[in-house]
């Protein structure tokens, strides 16, 4: 379509005395528009200038916070830089020495062990939420409710009521383990089971957001296939199995590829529970580059850091789609 | 021919005679329950026990074993709160801090989104997939240059520090595009056989139109302006401009085990949208599902 427009404004600028035209004569593709009586040059501007006054300002800030601040962390990536004296360029070399920092792998493994086990658990408990939520039995405005109220609770009060749960001295978690006749655990302290309680604690407020997508897509599934299955003499697990699940993969992808991307990019919850502790046990690498920019301010390094980050959840969110595309889901 | 019409009406049961009728007689309620009832204990426990321990007193808590229910209702926590931090400047800070987040986006996402869905004018393409591309990129990107942009326009320790990134979004504008995609052509070009111009019609006639998608996005913003951490937090850093999230992150950094203080300042940070959520939960969880997943 504006292909078409602009296609127009280069043929149809003739001379002067065919621009001025009588205001009721249609042309043709105009016909019925009721700004025509207005010649069609100033009027295209006219279009172009109320078109960029809907979409620019919106737009505008959109590119500014974002493009414009992606090709300049390109830029500073390649510098060494504190943010004060002026950047020393360096070429490449910030992201060959990513290569040999032991720090910087060992929070991608950290940050691996977490969306390893966060992406499948919330997918699983998400489903099996959904479906115990879709039942038709009473109390289920209740269950709704309190499964999904911790989604809305901020990642940073999240965190905050976690380190008091999981303390070790005073925490309800291990007055739990105690009335079961478990012994006590350090939790968040213990270097070992640092970010399977953060896995835990990031379920705990992500997997209302996950259950209540499923519950949608249950609700979507068109009633006479369920029907027919059942009229074939297919019970409930085989109507499941061959109906429900094969129904639910676009969403499945959906969630995730979204879910990869918020266990990739988790920052406030290990922010208030453990900074990167116990040892840097739980450094993610988003909490690396917080750490690089604004307590060591390396912006440079950071910046090749997060550049690194973010080709890493390019490279598993495209894997993830092309996988889906060949397994003949049709989710994107 | 009644079988089959019964067997739609509830498909998630389907009439196997021995079966469910089985199960009734060995428990007097869904089995369901079973496995809903402790779900929902362990996700709202947590929370209960956060309001219940800004209601402790420090001996309360430092008991052994540990309590749930308070020995006695004390308000220590909410007033030393009151009394060491600036809790209620933090406060009134994120409800402006939302409440522009909240008009920026829907003024300039509604905007936008009709001049994409309705608007033909050069550069629109380019512009549009300009703006999704947007979407790509991750926020620890823009981290560092956002600061140094923020720091050189002088917006660092101000609010409009953790607003700014707020004021709009490239999936506000899509959402509220493919709203309006949606929505049928004929009442636009009345009006505008009428006589009114663009904006007149978008004023009038569409943005009326647009309550339940404008929702959503109020919604969405408040949830994600009302609870971010990362912009203020590298942002802001003169104790009179934080918000809550950043407030209470700090706070927490020095009083690590006043638990009755760290609870209550939680309290104050999550129960308003908590509350909020519980009074119009059903409009709630129609603007998370109406969020583009069922386009």
């Amino acid at each position: 379509m504006v292909t078409n427009e602009i296609g127009r404004t280069t043929t149809d600028a003739g001379p002067p005395a065919r621009r001025h035209r009588s205001p009721v004569a249609p042309s043709g593709a105009e016909r019925g528009r009721p700004d025509q009586r207005w010649p069609r040059r100033r009027r295209l501007a006219a279009n172009a200038m109320t078109g960029w006054a809907f979409a620019g300002p919106g737009t505008f800030l959109v590119v500014g916070l974002s493009i414009f601040p992606a090709v300049w962390a390109f830029l500073i990536s390649r510098t060494r830089w504190n943010g004060i004296a002026p950047p020393r360029d360096l070429g490449w070399g910030n992201y060959q020495r990513m290569v040999d920092d032991p720090e910087l792998w060992a929070s991608v493994r950290h940050t691996f062990v977490l969306t390893a086990l966060f992406v499948p658990s919330s997918i699983v408990l998400g489903l099996v939420i959904a479906i115990a939520l879709s039942q038709k039995i009473r109390l289920i405005t209740f269950y709704r409710t309190c499964i999904f109220v911790p989604f809305v609770a901020s990642a940073a009060a999240t965190g905050i009521l976690a380190s008091y749960v999981f303390n070790p001295q005073f925490g309800s978690a291990n007055e739990l383990l105690r009335l079961v006749g478990l012994p006590p655990q350090l939790f968040l302290e213990d270097p070992k089971q640092v970010l399977v309680v953060i896995c835990v604690i990031a379920l705990w407020g992500e997997v209302g957001f996950t259950a209540v997508i499923y519950l949608a897509a249950l609700q979507d599934i068109p009633k006479d296939l369920i029907e027919a299955a059942t009229v074939d003499g297919a019970n409930r697990l085989q109507v499941f199995r061959h109906v429900t699940l094969p129904e639910l993969r676009p969403v499945t992808v959906f969630i995730a590829v979204w879910q990869t991307i918020t266990a990739l990019q988790l920052f406030d919850l290990v922010f208030t529970t453990t900074r990167g502790g116990p040892l840097n046990a739980s450094q993610t690498v988003v909490y690396y580059v917080y750490e690089l920019a604004f307590q060591t301010q390396r912006y440079g390094y950071g910046s090749a850091v997060a550049y690194g980050l973010f080709a890493l959840t390019m490279v598993l969110t495209i894997a993830m789609i092309l996988y889906s595309r060949r397994a003949k889901v049709e989710a994107f | 021919m009644t079988a089959i019409l019964r067997r739609g009406a509830d498909p998630l049961s389907p009439p196997l005679p021995d079966r469910p009728a089985a199960r009734r007689r060995l428990l007097p309620f869904s089995p369901w329950h079973l496995l809903l009832m402790p779900l929902a204990l362990l996700f709202v426990l947590p929370l209960v026990q956060m309001v219940l321990t800004s209601f402790m007193t420090a001996a309360d808590i430092n008991r052994f074993p540990p309590r749930l229910i308070p020995t006695s209702l004390s308000v220590a926590g909410y007033q030393g709160l009151l009394a060491e931090s600036h809790i209620l400047r933090w406060l009134g800070n994120t409800v402006i801090v939302s409440a522009i987040s909240i008009v920026g986006h829907l003024v300039l996402c509604s905007l936008a989104g009709y001049g994409f869905a309705r608007l033909r004018f050069p550069g629109r393409t380019v512009e549009f997939f300009t703006l999704l591309a947007t979407v790509m990129v991750p926020i620890q990107l823009l981290m560092i240059p956002t600061f140094v942009m923020f720091s050189r326009l002088g917006l660092v320790n101000t609010l409009a520090a953790a607003f700014v990134p707020w004021l709009t979004s490239a999936f506000g504008i899509f959402l509220m595009r493919q709203f309006f995609l949606s929505l049928p052509k004929e009442l636009e070009e009345a009006a505008k056989l009428d006589g009114c111009g663009a904006f007149g019609t978008f004023a009038r006639i569409v943005l009326p139109l647009a309550k339940p998608a404008l929702a959503t996005l109020a919604v969405f913003t408040l949830l994600g302006s009302w609870n971010d951490l990362v912009w203020p937090l590298i942002a802001i850093s003169d104790e009179r401009f934080y918000t809550l999230q950043v407030g209470l992150t700090t706070f927490q950094g020095t009083r690590r085990t006043q638990f009755e203080l760290l609870m209550a300042g939680n309290v104050m940070a999550t129960m308003p949208l908590i509350l909020g959520f519980v009074l119009a939960q059903r409009w709630f969880v129609a603007s998370m599902t109406f969020s583009g997943l069922k386009r």
